[in-house]
């Protein structure tokens, strides 16, 4: 199979706007002659139902959520990032695909990367349209920001809950177009399987989660819009429903699955309490401006926040400030948290399970007082309280990376169209424009970009092509995926085992943590290798699932989507080991420096890693994609 | 710490439900409520006892829609919503009774799951601005007082989970209905529709048979995003100007 990303020829600045008028266009009388089926309603799912709906596409959006306004873009804190220069302060778009190349380490497409950065002017002049209340300053104007390092001020926000209020404003979107009549909405509905038609995605198989009914619905293209797969670590800042079902079910139909293991780890989340966690809490990496990191320098066991304040200066390793001079506590996502799990791995951890480091405040508090930190970091340090019963005013914080973002998905070309004519995939879901790493406050921008302004073109250039024909849900097709999903519910209700659902996605998510997770080795890849393809065997003859296929059953729900999480956490591992190179969000310990950082390669691995499913149990067979770099120099990163 | 729950557990819609007592005996304090849960869930399969279905998902107190109706309070006794709230706020040796929003407008559809859809048919009636995707003026050429904005920006933070209804007496979805109406009235962007979206949103909300408002003010009190009444206030305002001043505008009069 040849990977043919269809970048438009011709100049970076000119290629977006040239392939816009290249594409075919449908007729506005012939747009309602066309289905279109959009999987999830976050940014990505509600905005591209939203603006499919007005240009007059029948459309059918599905979410697993009792409502399209849960989906967990919601929970997106910091802000969203725009070109739009209003500070006057150097940007451009240039430098917004000039700054998410470089951040991605060099691992995404030019062509993508660019055509998001000119995009990304149109996202806030739309939301801002719709209501969206984003941060103004006193003269009415919007409010910028700096945010993840970035030397310009322009991130977008409403306060800590940015994605919650572009969220709002998609949704609206979307309720606009359900009222019309154009959308057609789905609640409490998930997606188990895709149906291809003559080598075409023709529609999708749902089971109803309140009646447990299997529905077929057919289209003249999908849109998969479901996020990302965090949640095969268990333990993340996902929501407890993220899952990668849809998009792993359309890889096994044929759709390459690309860069699975680039992930993006954060290093400032709330810590492990126990065994009880069911998942992780971030905070807004803005703290790392004030807090300072450090860990004894004697290891102290169980060592408590209140008991740390009495730790002299001469006993605290500010290891971060003492690796990294210049940018000290600043050192970007990957950085920071590769060295809190060295310092943990080699006992100088704290807290009750020694899987934490300090973020200590008591510098700031004294030069600034108690009101200024108050002022800046409240809602944080309440929300720190809340979740810990530690008062953070008082002594230091404890913070822990976590899983936060993954980078790699669907494989998708210019078009934002898989690897299977007529299926697309958008935001997270794809794997397109955030190479290795993704910079804070592009995710938004991405979903924003994908649904309102990219795929309204490039859908149409697909479907122009095409007769308005619909497909019968009564052909074969449609049959054999209804009978393949039951059979599956049928299984998995049969099995009747004695380990609950929780107790494998548990145990899965520690492997991941373990040998996929910010450090890979090629020992440790092949022991997780063994023992995920352990889990799927115990998992299909062990795990219990009880109550029936017909009604709202949590359990079976979850146990669907772990099924998929298991196989994608091998495919993980075997990426991971084919990437002999330690690049983004990750570092493989035989690819360093001497000084032990980093070592990006850039003549070996310079490609995107797309894998094809063979058929169960067999390996997966890699294509690479290579990337082509014509406008920016590959450089390698250093904080030192 | 040992607690004793007892939870609503009902079928389905058309089942009769009941209270079922459970006894947990190593309940962590650390523990959020949903994971105590689901602890709990764990233990009753193992036994080979069918889980109990409650909705939540985001765990970070953002999404809305986790629920529960705990000691006789939305959320529990706390100003948060259920994944917000830990065992630390209960005592060792406490009873806890967990129910389902009650409301009409809600149907229960398994134990503490309930149907929430009327919210989203109240937004569909008007909770928008009308405009299509591109051809809007740039994000600053509409000037908005940052007081209005941060007004605006405070009723805006509704998560739409429903405690307001579950707090009222009379199952009135006044403070959510109001928050939407309150949020699009004070912005710029919202006027051309005002009157339209105030009436349309109302009417809907009273055919999916939520309550009126008595001005109780227990929604305001247990609504875990502290949106104000003040919002229902204004809504009144908007409905009545609405009422007494929209009119059909005749058309054809140029001919």
């Amino acid at each position: 199979m040849k990977l043919d990303s269809k970048i438009p020829e011709g100049p970076l600045a000119e290629k977006w706007t040239k392939h816009k008028f290249n594409v075919k266009l449908v007729n506005p009388a012939n747009k309602r002659k066309y289905d279109v089926i959009v999987v999830g309603t976050g940014l990505a799912g509600a905005s591209a139902a939203a603006s499919l709906g007005e240009l007059g596409y029948n459309v059918k959006a599905f979410c697993f959520q009792d409502s399209p306004r849960r989906a967990h873009s919601i929970a997106a804190q910091g802000g969203i990032n725009a070109a739009k220069n209003y500070q006057n302060d150097g940007d451009s778009v240039y430098r917004l695909f000039y700054d998410t190349i470089k951040g991605g380490d060099y691992r995404a497409r030019e062509g993508n990367v660019y055509r998001l950065a000119e995009v990304s002017v149109n996202i806030i002049d739309q939301c801002v349209a719709q209501g969206v209340p984003f941060a103004r300053e006193y003269g009415g104007l919007l409010a910028n920001r700096s945010f993840g390092g970035a030397q310009v001020s322009r991130t977008f926000y409403a306060r800590g809950q940015t994605g919650q209020q572009l969220l709002l404003g998609a949704y609206s979107a979307l309720n606009r177009q359900i009222a019309n009549g154009k959308v057609k909405m789905y609640t409490r509905s998930e997606m188990l399987d895709v149906v291809i038609v003559d080598g075409k995605a023709r529609g999708i198989i749902t089971r109803d989660l309140v009646t447990g009914k299997i529905e077929s619905h057919s289209a003249h293209a999908v849109l998969l819009c479901t996020g990302g797969y965090g949640n095969v670590f268990y333990l993340s800042t996902n929501a407890k429903g993220s899952n990668v079902t849809a998009a792993w079910r359309a890889h096994k139909k044929g759709a390459l699955f690309a860069n699975p293991c680039f992930t993006q780890i954060h290093p400032t989340c709330i810590p492990v309490s126990g065994d009880h966690q069911s998942k992780l809490t971030l905070m807004s990496e803005s703290l790392r401006n004030d807090g300072r990191v450090w860990v004894p320098k004697v290891a102290k066991p169980g060592l408590k926040a209140v008991d740390a304040v009495s730790i002299p200066e001469s006993e605290r390793d500010y290891f971060l400030e003492r690796k990294y001079p210049s940018f000290g506590n600043l050192v970007p996502r990957d950085v920071a948290s590769r060295n809190a799990k060295t310092v943990c791995d080699e006992g100088r951890g704290v807290g009750a399970t020694g899987l934490a480091v300090f973020l200590d405040f008591s510098d700031a508090i004294k030069r600034d007082g108690e009101a200024a930190i108050r002022a800046k970091y409240g809602n944080l340090f309440d929300m720190y309280a809340q979740i810990t019963g530690d008062n953070p005013y008082k002594g230091p914080m404890m913070i822990y990376p976590a899983v936060h973002y993954t980078m790699g998905g669907l494989w998708v070309d210019y078009n934002l169209m898989t690897t299977i004519p007529g299926l697309y995939a958008l935001g997270e879901a794809n794997f397109s424009d955030h190479g290795a790493n993704r910079l804070g406050a592009s995710a938004l921008m991405q979903g924003l970009a994908d649904g309102y302004f990219v795929i309204p073109y490039t859908l149409g250039d697909y479907l122009a092509g095409m007769s308005y024909e619909k497909v019968s849900t009564d052909r074969p097709e449609f049959k054999e995926a209804i009978d393949t999903v039951n059979s599956r519910v049928n299984t998995l209700l049969s099995i009747k085992g004695k380990k609950t659902v929780d107790q494998f996605h548990r145990e899965l998510g520690l492997t991941m943590w373990e040998y996929c997770g910010m450090s890979r080795s090629e020992g440790g890849l092949k022991t997780a290798k063994a023992k995920i393809q352990g889990l799927k065997k115990e998992f299909w003859s062990d795990v219990a699932v009880l109550g029936g296929a017909a009604e709202l059953n949590q359990e079976l729900e979850k146990a669907l989507r772990v099924a998929d999480l298991i196989e994608l956490g091998e495919l993980m591992v075997d990426d991971a080991l084919n990437r002999d190179e330690s690049c983004g969000g990750h570092f493989r310990e035989e690819s360093a420096t001497p000084d032990g950082e980093a070592k990006r390669k850039d003549d070996e691995y310079a490609y995107v890693a797309a894998w094809e499913f063979k058929g169960e149990d067999q390996p997966e067979q890699l294509h690479k994609e290579e990337l082509i770099f014509e406008n920016v120099k590959l450089t390698q990163r250093s904080y030192k | 710490m040992k607690i004793t729950l007892k939870i609503w557990r009902q079928k389905d819609s058309n089942s009769k439900g009941a209270f079922k007592t459970y006894v947990c005996d190593h309940v962590s304090p650390d523990m959020s409520f949903l994971e105590m849960l689901d602890v709990l869930n764990n233990d009753l399969i193992r036994k080979g006892e069918e889980s109990i279905a409650f909705d939540h998902d985001c765990r970070e107190g953002i999404c809305g829609m986790c629920s529960l109706y705990i000691n006789g309070h939305p959320h529990g006794p706390l100003q948060t919503t259920t994944c917000q709230l830990h065992m630390r706020s209960f005592k060792d040796g406490e009873t806890i009774t967990i129910e389902p929003w009650r409301a009409k407008a809600f149907p229960v559809v398994k134990d503490l799951v309930v149907d929430r859809s009327a919210f989203d048919r109240i937004q569909r009636s008007g909770g928008f601005i009308s405009v299509n995707t591109g051809g809007v003026p740039d994000a600053n050429e509409i000037p908005i007082p940052k007081k209005i904005a941060d007004e605006a920006f405070d009723a805006a933070t509704c998560i739409g989970c429903g405690a307001c209804v579950a707090a009222c007496k009379n199952a009135s979805a006044m403070l959510f209905v109001s928050a939407k109406v309150s949020q699009f009235a004070l912005l710029p962007q919202g006027k051309p529709e005002r009157k339209e979206r105030v009436e349309k949103m109302v009417a809907q909300m009273d055919e999916e048979g939520f309550g009126a408002c008595t001005n109780t003010g227990a929604c305001e009190a247990e609504c875990p995003k502290g949106i104000s009444i003040t919002n229902i206030a204004r809504m009144n305002r908007e409905y009545f100007s609405a009422m007494t001043t929209s009119y059909e505008v005749a058309v054809g009069g140029g001919e």
